[in-house]
């Protein structure tokens, strides 16, 4: 019993992570209307910038607010630089400039940095509190639980409670509309592409210190994961990929814990396909949302 | 019925006889447009003025280019050659936005309603590059509430439960918070109840001599769209084939036989 407490907290904690980068799938979804393949290589690159910036100044909070930095750049460039210009009709064009973008990323940070993982130690220790008596969640687990909660509530405020909310979400599903109001669609697309890769180097950032460690393929699984998320929430629904997350994570914690960490890929794929089988839309997308 | 001239001391507010230069100027001028997609153009050399203040009914069968006129103008489609001027200003290398922001306005074809937004939500989208500061942007929705009544008892309603006219209404108030200076409007009546044209064409001509907004009008619906327009303007195989004062147009009968077709 104590165990599956534990289990399930971490779980929720670790999904929390999967949630925000799913989130940051149906954002640049709802902003360009496109899956951006390269959204964990790009996360992973932010993330090294943070690993340095973090063995030179020993603080932490400077790493992270340099992902998040790195991260808005990094989706302002690769969307003036590369998705601006093989934006059209279909949205094709621009998923395979992603694919292309991964295998270049990947290759220059093996080139520059090796295969090895760099081990980044976590801030704050990883024993478990305890409630009672029972083991509850580690003290970085609760970290990165606030966190994650703090940028979902302040991503729901942006979107929901301010003008450049209101411009981003009309850009997304009436772009012709919007620019007769004058609302300048190209720079939303931008703003969308700079928040989403803020939030996915974040929840890379997060991740890492509980994985082994920091390499060119860090946040694979945590793509295919939220990936997974995305598809089942809807593509179109961030209340979707936020509980899609944490089930996915509990899921992840509990199979790992009571039979074995080979085996949690391959229940993240059943569930994908029962859902899928169940509701091809998504869980929370309308019937004809879903157009890819 | 009003005349077709004689409003520009009005618009100009000097109180001048009209002469040339400023007074006399467009508010929105069409030069040799020609606009095509792929072979023939749909629009051949037009030539278009409306004086500041002037409501134009843009008239012509289905196919005419009505449609593909007012998103040139708009810019969302680039013309082969010509020029259109606000103002006087050629707007050759201004974006669909920023004509917006100059006070060109568009009510599109459709329900143009952000469906997924609320009715409160278009209309701060329509105010907001006008009206960055809250509360000015809260007194421009207001506004658009004053002008279509059914709309304020739905403001926290998303767009895709209004009824049609409804979506119309908001959709015109929504041009019209931000007080632009020249309307195009494309077939707003299409579908509606005769009642909820009226009350739409009453708005229209309300803001036009209240306020001066200058109205281009893509209609079907002649009878609704010459009961307001200072002018009819007919367009035919891609260019204007007749030009006259609105009360002359629904007069005439051979006029309207020939072009209008009733
Ligand atoms: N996007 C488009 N692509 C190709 N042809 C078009 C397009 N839009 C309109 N047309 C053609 O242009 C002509 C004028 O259409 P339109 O401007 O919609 O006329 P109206 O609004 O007066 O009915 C028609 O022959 C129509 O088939
Ligand atoms: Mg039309």
């Amino acid at each position: 019993m104590d165990r599956l407490v534990l289990l399930v907290s971490t779980g929720v904690a670790r999904g929390l992570v999967i949630a925000l980068f799913a989130l940051s799938l149906v954002i640049i979804w709802r902003a360009a209307r496109i899956v951006n393949f390269a959204q964990a290589a790009m996360a992973v690159v932010a993330v090294y910038v943070a690993f340095a910036l973090q063995a030179a100044t020993g603080s932490f909070v400077v790493a992270l607010l340099g992902a998040l930095v790195t991260g808005a750049l990094l989706g302002a460039a690769v969307e003036r630089g590369l998705m601006r210009r093989v934006s059209g009709r279909t949205p094709m064009p621009g998923m395979i400039v992603a694919i292309g973008l991964v295998m270049v990323l990947q290759s220059v940070l093996g080139i520059l940095f090796g295969p090895k993982h760099r081990p980044m130690t976590p801030v704050l220790a990883e024993t478990p509190l305890s409630v009672g008596g029972v083991p509850v969640l580690s003290r970085y687990d609760l970290f990165v639980l606030v966190v994650a909660l703090v940028v979902v509530v302040g991503l729901g405020v942006l979107f929901n409670r301010s003008t450049l909310g209101l411009q981003l979400r009309a850009s997304a599903v009436a772009p012709e509309v919007s620019r007769l109001l004058g609302v300048r669609v190209p720079r939303m697309v931008t703003i969308g592409w700079m928040l989403s890769s803020a939030v996915a180097a974040l929840a890379v950032l997060l991740l890492v210190p509980t994985e082994l460690g920091l390499n060119a393929h860090s946040a694979d699984v945590l793509f295919v994961h939220a990936f997974t998320v995305a598809v089942l929430g809807g593509l179109d629904s961030p209340a979707g990929a936020l509980l899609g997350g944490v089930v996915v994570g509990v899921l992840v914690s509990l199979v790992t814990g009571y039979a074995s960490a080979g085996l949690a890929p391959l229940a993240v794929l059943a569930l994908l396909t029962v859902v899928l089988l169940v509701r091809p839309g998504g869980i929370f997308a309308p019937k004809e949302a879903r157009t890819a | 019925m009003r005349a077709a001239t004689g409003r520009p001391a009005a618009a100009t507010g000097t109180g001048a006889p009209a002469a040339p230069g400023p007074a006399a100027r467009p508010a929105l001028a069409v030069d040799g447009l020609t606009v095509g997609y792929a072979g023939a153009p749909v629009i051949d050399g037009l030539t278009l003025e409306v004086r500041p203040g002037e409501i134009v009914a843009l008239l012509g069968a289905n196919g005419a280019g009505k449609t593909t006129l007012l998103r040139t103008l708009s810019g969302l489609v680039a013309p082969r050659a010509g020029r259109v001027l606000l103002d006087g200003d050629d707007l050759a290398a201004t974006s669909v936005e920023d004509r917006a922001r100059r006070g060109l306005a568009q009510v599109p074809e459709g329900r143009s309603v952000v469906t997924e937004l609320t009715v409160e939500e278009n209309l701060e989208l329509g105010a907001l590059w006008r009206y960055p500061g809250r509360a000015e942007r809260r007194a421009a929705v207001a506004r658009g509430y004053d002008l279509f009544e059914p709309l304020a008892r739905r403001r926290a309603s998303p767009g895709h439960q209004l009824s049609g006219g409804e979506r119309q209404m908001l959709a015109l108030a929504r041009a019209l918070v931000a007080l632009p200076r020249v309307l195009l409007l494309d077939e707003p009546s299409l579908g509606l109840a005769p009642r909820v044209v009226a009350q739409l064409m009453g708005v229209l001509r309300d803001a036009a001599h209240g306020t001066g907004l200058t109205v281009l009008l893509a209609e079907q619906n002649v009878t609704s769209a010459l009961s307001i327009a200072d002018r009819g303007v007919v367009l035919s195989l891609g260019a204007v084939v007749v030009d006259a004062p609105a009360a002359d147009l629904a007069a005439d009968p051979a006029l309207r036989h020939a072009y209008l077709g009733f």
